[in-house]
């Protein structure tokens, strides 16, 4: 089991790493997700791997560490507001220069005076 | 137990709902609300300094669980200074915008801003680890819709990289935690300090990975060298009230490396040794000498300032890295002043923005009233180049101390110094093309649009209280050194704050302590 935890958190890190690193708001956008999958299985194994144990300490003879569980919901509501956020403003600068490159292009000399009367 | 420690994140947390739900279309309750908003705070705050300010430690435990069960919120000598920086800075931020009508040009400035401050406050103040990162997203989040305020394609454009790089940031620090945890089992600062340094050096491949993660998030936010490309084209591109406000924002990754590099991974430990040490000081050199080139290159007046930001936070690493007393202590003292600086300089380049319309450095029609604006340039701009007889100058010679007798003190020295003979020149530069070269051409014809308005008074007394905030700082540079000092011998000796945070009784603490 933990070499499918580890490989699927490799795996995902890798290809949201290539993602991000392709510049244009979707294929970014995707990447930045499959991150956050990633980090949040991580942070979840952080609490060592257990299969059927209740989170809680009790009668039982093995239980499951509740902490990480706190921790990945909180970082899966924050990531996904996250997402939300960087959609719209995405959405917006795409929509606004017609144009999805996340990196600067650098402007013509002409450019430069009238994108600053704006 | 005092409750007076939770109002700074409490405060904004309750008044931005307050703002967007209740005085949406009222500008004016907004302002009022906002203001006497950012006011209590800083009365807030210095209640705070002041207690903390004779080595007490102010512990809050939320909901009265024990740490390290529970989060606490912890006061010293460090947390206090820094909220009473931000709300100093803050008022003067939030009158300046109010001032230039920054507010109204787009929707929710003063809610967005509330929930702003409460991040910052709230990360300034945290005993958690985990809790420091929800701070900073709160912080982030706010600072996201501030920072494509008054929209504008370029402005979204730089806020999509903005974005995008904090998320990555955000990504890294969580990855971090989950090494932290899985390592120690633990995410209170003062928990982690002790099992830290209970680890077996043979076992801490895990802890150093750790620890070097940890500092590249807050190398992030800090932006050091090669991690700083999110901020010439986010700061420039901000609108100038909210670049100001983000002048702080900087700091957040400078007292998060001072405190979780002086209390966890402290210097002299064996686990970590040999890792941050090594690249920190040169990374900050070079983030200096970067700013201040980068100052020279700059073809527009607010990327000079955000480069000049760059640059100045490299100043600070450059003492933090000593990990030294004498260098925090100087950190300290650098830090309020480049923070001042900083904002003051970008509500400047709102200013010149008034009259020519565009920051291009280049040689435009002569604007009436530019007079004041220019002395106001001239005070802010001899404040950033630590030139004397400003803060700036007094915080480098402090620098310049600390470092004297340490292995790369040469390299140091150099690099400081001539750093600021560039930063002089660009500045300078800077300065004569825009109010002293006026070209011959007239002025180009405004076809329906008007010209825009002369800054009000409110705006300059905004950038004037700034400036005047750096001379106070200055002329008892004296006293605001022994604070500091004071600040780096409390960071140092963590004993104190470690007995206090995980030995006060609460819910779930030891039978023998608790009741």
């Amino acid at each position: 089991m933990e070499l499918l935890v580890a490989s699927a958190i490799g795996i995902l890190t890798a290809a949201g790493i290539y993602l991000v690193l392709r510049l244009r708001s979707f294929p970014v956008i995707i990447g930045m997700s499959l991150l956050t999958y990633a980090v949040n299985v991580f942070l979840f194994a952080s609490g060592r791997l257990t299969v059927g144990a209740p989170p809680i300490l009790g009668d039982a003879a093995s239980y499951t560490d509740p902490l990480p569980q706190a921790l990945v919901l909180t970082a899966i509501v924050i990531s996904f507001g996250m997402t939300a956020v960087v959609v719209m403003i995405a959405l917006g600068a795409y929509l606004g220069a017609d144009d999805d490159h996340v990196d600067d292009q650098a402007p013509p000399e002409a450019d430069l005076k009238a994108e600053d009367a704006t | 137990m005092t409750h007076w420690i939770i109002a700074p994140v409490v405060l904004p947390a309750l008044l931005a709902p307050f703002i967007v739900l209740a005085a949406r279309y009222h500008i004016g309750i907004q302002r009022v609300f906002s203001v006497a908003g950012v006011l209590s705070l800083i009365a807030i705050a210095a209640g705070l300094a002041w207690q903390a300010s004779d080595g007490t430690i102010i512990l809050y435990q939320l909901s009265d669980w024990a740490a390290p069960f529970g989060i606490v919120l912890v006061g010293d000598r460090l947390s206090t200074l820094m909220i009473l920086l931000t709300a100093v800075l803050a008022l003067f931020v939030i009158l300046y915008a109010i001032g230039s009508g920054w507010d109204k040009r787009g929707w929710h400035f003063h809610a967005l801003f509330q929930f702003q401050l409460m991040g910052i406050m709230g990360a300034f103040l945290t005993g958690d680890v985990f809790n420091l990162f929800v701070f900073f997203e709160v912080l982030l989040i706010a600072s996201y819709g501030l920072m494509i305020h008054g929209g504008g394609n370029l402005r979204l454009r730089a806020g999509v990289q903005y974005v995008l790089f904090n998320l990555l940031g955000s990504t890294l620090f969580l990855f971090a935690l989950g090494a932290i945890y899985a390592e120690t089992g633990t995410l209170n600062m003062a928990d982690l300090a002790q099992r830290v340094a209970l680890i077996d050096p043979a076992e801490s491949v895990g802890i150093r990975i750790a620890s070097v993660m940890l500092l590249l998030v807050f190398a992030i936010k800090a932006a050091v060298v090669p991690l700083h490309f999110w901020l010439p084209s986010s700061y420039a591109e901000a609108p100038a009230p909210v670049a100001a406000l983000f002048a702080i924002m900087t700091k957040v990754g400078a007292y998060a490396i001072i405190r979780v590099y002086t209390m966890i991974f402290t210097p002299d430990l064996d686990v970590t040794a040999g890792l941050h040490g090594l690249w920190l000081l040169p990374a900050a050199l070079v983030s200096l000498a970067l700013g201040m080139i980068g100052v020279l290159a700059a073809r527009k007046l607010d990327r000079l300032v955000a480069f000049a930001v760059i640059g100045s936070m490299g100043m600070v690493m450059i003492s933090i890295s000593l990990f030294s007393q004498a260098g925090i202590a100087a950190a300290l003292y650098y830090i309020v002043h480049s923070t001042l600086a900083a904002a003051a300089l970008f509500l400047i380049c709102d200013l010149v923005r008034a009259g020519r319309a565009h920051l291009n450095l280049t040689a435009a029609p002569p604007v009436s009233g530019a007079a004041l604006t220019a002395a106001l340039f001239f005070v802010a701009a001899i404040a950033m180049t630590g030139l004397p007889p400003l803060s700036g100058f007094v915080g480098k010679l402090m620098i310049l101390d600390a470092a004297f007798d340490t292995p790369l003190a040469v390299w140091t020295w150099a690099i400081i110094l001539s750093a600021s003979l560039i930063s002089v020149v660009g500045f300078a530069r800077a300065g004569s093309v825009l109010f002293w070269k006026a070209s011959a051409e007239t002025l180009p014809e405004h076809e329906g649009q008007l010209p825009s308005p002369r800054p009000s008074v409110l705006s300059y007394a905004a950038v004037g209280g700034l400036l005047s905030l750096l001379i106070l700082h200055t002329v008892f540079a004296g006293p605001a050194y022994r604070y500091a000092d004071a600040t780096a011998k409390q960071l140092f000796d963590p004993a104190p704050y470690i007995s206090k945070v995980l030995g006060t009784p609460g819910k779930l603490s030891t039978p023998k302590e608790g009741h």
